[in-house]
């Protein structure tokens, strides 16, 4: 019976914090790649204003689509960023790092460089040695800059393109 | 401030009723099952693996982080390329790589970990593959059934397709998922130790066996292949590309494929089923292409 009446008064008061939370709470979120970027406007071919790499925190200061406006510590620097960047879980760079509060769940978390990571590959490549990896590092750095894209687009009058994400 | 901490008071006086009866609710099952053994229902080695199963639930492909799916996509990319020669030529690999990006870019997920990257393979069968990780493969022999760029987009959007709604991981045995995942979970805030990545290699090494078995000798399913027919003509029009693109690829396809060769044929539906599918949802106008776009497809592909 107890146990039924501390339910009930939890439950009320995580609904009372739940409510206090969306009033107050400035959401972050982590860049989940390896590197992104902040743009102007919210669209692939949006200028460019600030560069972002693994576990960097910003914080979100509204939605359009697929596109979720963000501001860097201070607020010094707004723009947008595409969601498949983002991950609601704080990203520990390091492991062994201890810059997280003891006691964060494994749902909050994501520890970088865990599991699958290039200490597996050493070993599988160990194990299958007629793999060759050059040609995938080779493709790795092929990267086009969004000039590039846009005047591939222009010159081969690709028509007027919509915003990445939407459907 | 003070409200600050009036929320910190809150969730503290939250946390406190419910720990209260958290164990209760958690053993419950546990009891359940141990129950169930003494009573003869069920036998003791059914019970541990009920108690494992019932940990090991909700281990679903999208906790896999995007950097996870990168290391993976790595090594299904070397599979790929100890079976097929690279085709070393500096301009189209260039070409693919600036329509394949830039399509990437204008899709549903453009940021993956170590974004998308395109390669094409010297070989004269009709395929293509695309890893976990974002690198795409495409043949001569796919590239040849493309007659315009706007075809050429609608095979890199498929493969793109492929990518995004995960299609890859889904070919992960659901055991070995589980299995994955359950080690990467438990695995601490520390340095790997030895056994440590030798069991994490074992696991790795069937997820890319798992991967490498459907993409190069069994095909995805026929309902993938068309769930990546739709997504490319969504991302190819989204850019600005006509669809028919990919209906008059994968009718120069029809006309070339061998039946029974070790190519398109094999794991892919036949091309007129695919056909049939896309048109069924809607028909496209006959391409025009505009001479600048002509002109640099026919000076990327010429040579080949």
């Amino acid at each position: 019976m107890t146990c039924v009446r501390s339910i009930i008064v939890g439950l009320v008061l995580l609904g009372v914090l739940w409510v206090a939370m969306q009033v107050n709470a400035e959401e972050t979120m982590s860049v989940q790649v390896k590197e992104s970027e902040i743009r102007a406007t919210p669209s692939f071919l949006g200028k460019i204003v600030a560069k972002l790499v693994y576990g960097d925190r910003v914080t979100v200061a509204g939605k359009s689509g697929a596109w979720t406006k963000v501001s860097l510590k201070g607020g010094a620097t707004q723009g947008w960023m595409h969601e498949s960047s983002l991950t609601t879980k704080r990203i520990v760079l390091k492991a062994g790092q201890t810059n997280v509060k003891s006691g964060t769940s494994q749902d909050e978390l994501a520890l970088a460089g865990k599991g699958f990571n290039d200490q597996v590959e050493a070993s599988f490549v160990k194990q299958n040695k007629n793999l060759d990896y050059t040609w995938v590092n080779m493709m790795e750095t092929f990267k086009v800059t969004p000039e590039v894209m846009n005047t591939f687009l222009v010159q081969g009058e690709v028509g007027a393109p919509s915003e990445g994400g939407v459907q | 401030m003070k409200r600050h901490l009036t929320i910190t008071g809150m969730a503290a006086a939250a946390i406190m009723a419910l720990a209260s009866c958290s164990t209760l609710v958690e053993t419950a099952g546990t009891l359940g099952t141990m129950v169930g053994e003494q009573k003869g229902y069920i036998t003791s080695a059914q019970g541990d693996s009920i108690r494992k199963g019932t940990g090991a639930v909700a281990k679903s492909l999208e906790e896999f982080t995007p950097e996870q799916e990168y290391y993976i996509g790595r090594s299904v990319g070397a599979v790929v390329l100890s079976k097929y020669k690279v085709y070393a030529n500096g301009p189209l690999n260039d070409y693919i790589n600036i329509l394949g990006q830039t399509l990437a870019a204008a899709s549903d997920k453009p940021d993956i970990f170590a974004g998308y990257h395109f390669l094409v393979l010297d070989s004269n069968d009709i395929n293509a593959f695309a890893t976990p990780g974002g690198h795409i493969f495409v043949t001569k022999g796919l590239i040849r059934c493309c007659k315009s760029e706007d075809a050429l987009a609608a095979v890199l959007a498929h493969e793109i397709g492929h990518v995004q709604l995960r299609h890859g991981m889904q070919s992960i045995e659901k055991a070995r998922t589980t299995q994955a995942l359950t080690i990467i979970a438990t695995e601490g805030a520390k340095n790997l130790g030895s056994s440590e990545v030798a069991q994490l290699t074992d696991t790795f090494s069937g997820v890319i066996s798992d991967i490498t078995n459907s993409l190069v000798n069994n095909g995805y399913s026929r309902s993938f292949e068309y769930q990546a027919d739709q997504a490319a003509v969504t991302l190819v029009r989204r850019l600005g590309y006509n669809p028919q693109g990919l209906i008059d690829m994968l009718q120069a396809m029809g006309k070339t494929l061998k039946k029974g060769g070790l190519d398109f044929a094999r794991t892919h539906p036949a091309p007129g089923d695919r056909i049939k599918e896309i048109q069924s949802k809607q028909k496209f106008a006959s391409i025009v292409e505009p001479s600048a776009r002509q002109e640099r497809f026919n000076t990327a592909v010429a040579g080949m």
